[in-house]
């Protein structure tokens, strides 16, 4: 039996911001993950008619979402025509040391870092999904975006006061919720 | 004077919150310190408000502009009106 449902009139309040910082953690180019997050939408619409259900409609996009960002990659890499391979050791004289030299390699320390600041940042979505609509969005501008506090304020209608006070309740459900489902991991 | 340099728990969240973003005035940063010496909520306060501050800095979130998502939405529409 079917537990979810697709509404995709809600797809752009609900995840565009999701799936676009996913995106952007994985390809590195605003225009390019804004492409991609609009074929996932369409390929969505196109493919509803096959949606079981079984999966959220969060889960559902993003398994879209992925096949597309592998798409992206098969087809810069077709036209590159060659896959890069590194070998590092060549002789007999430095077998072993690979161990060693991999704890200290930054890349691999830096691999770490970025894998789990994905997973912070979807700790930091998943929380962020939870406020109340005018919440998050005002939270986002200030504290993603970097938008000055005038400008939120132009564009929402809202005072100052309104806007810190707003900013309040926001800042404290999102520590509450993050230290339930991160600091304390 | 005193009145002048003790603030409310209340007023020393909203220095908090202000100075998350940089946005708290000298004066204020001063008034929030002097409460934080006595008040355990305001230290606890402005522990979590950090520790967030500095969760969001360190994931790198990025999010689309109201514009970019109003380009997406748009075309996302169209495209629904097309296949009803």
């Amino acid at each position: 039996m079917s537990n979810h449902l697709l509404n995709p009139n809600k797809w752009i309040e609900l995840y565009s911001d999701y799936l676009f910082n996913y995106t952007i953690s994985r390809i590195n180019d605003r225009e390019i993950a804004k492409d991609i997050i609009q074929d996932t939408f369409f390929a969505g619409l196109k493919s509803m008619k096959n949606f079981k259900g079984e999966a959220s409609e969060r889960t559902w996009l993003i398994s879209i979402l992925k096949r597309k960002i592998i798409d992206y990659y098969r087809k810069i890499n077709s036209t590159k025509g060659q896959a890069e391979v590194r070998m590092t050791y060549s002789n007999d004289d430095n077998e072993g040391d690979w161990l060693e030299e991999r704890v200290e390699d930054e890349g691999y320390l830096n691999a770490l870092d970025t894998l789990e600041n994905t997973e912070l940042g979807d700790a930091i979505y998943d929380c962020m999904a939870k406020l109340p609509e005018k919440q998050a969005t005002v939270f986002k501008m200030k504290s993603i975006l970097n938008y000055d506090t005038e400008k939120i304020c132009n564009e929402l209608k809202i005072t100052p006061s309104n806007l810190w006070v707003i900013i309040h309740r926001a800042r404290t459900s999102m520590a509450e919720c993050l230290e339930k489902n991160w600091f304390k991991l | 004077m005193l009145r002048l340099i003790l603030i409310s728990k209340e007023e020393a969240y909203h220095i908090c919150d202000k100075s998350q973003y940089c946005e708290s005035t000298l004066w204020e940063k001063i008034k929030l310190r002097l409460r934080y010496l006595w008040c355990p909520n305001t230290r606890n306060y402005v522990k979590r408000n950090k520790q967030l501050t500095y969760a969001i800095k360190s994931s790198n979130l990025d999010c689309l502009h109201y514009s970019e998502r109003k380009v997406i939405a748009d075309r996302l529409n169209r495209h629904l009106k097309k296949q009803m």
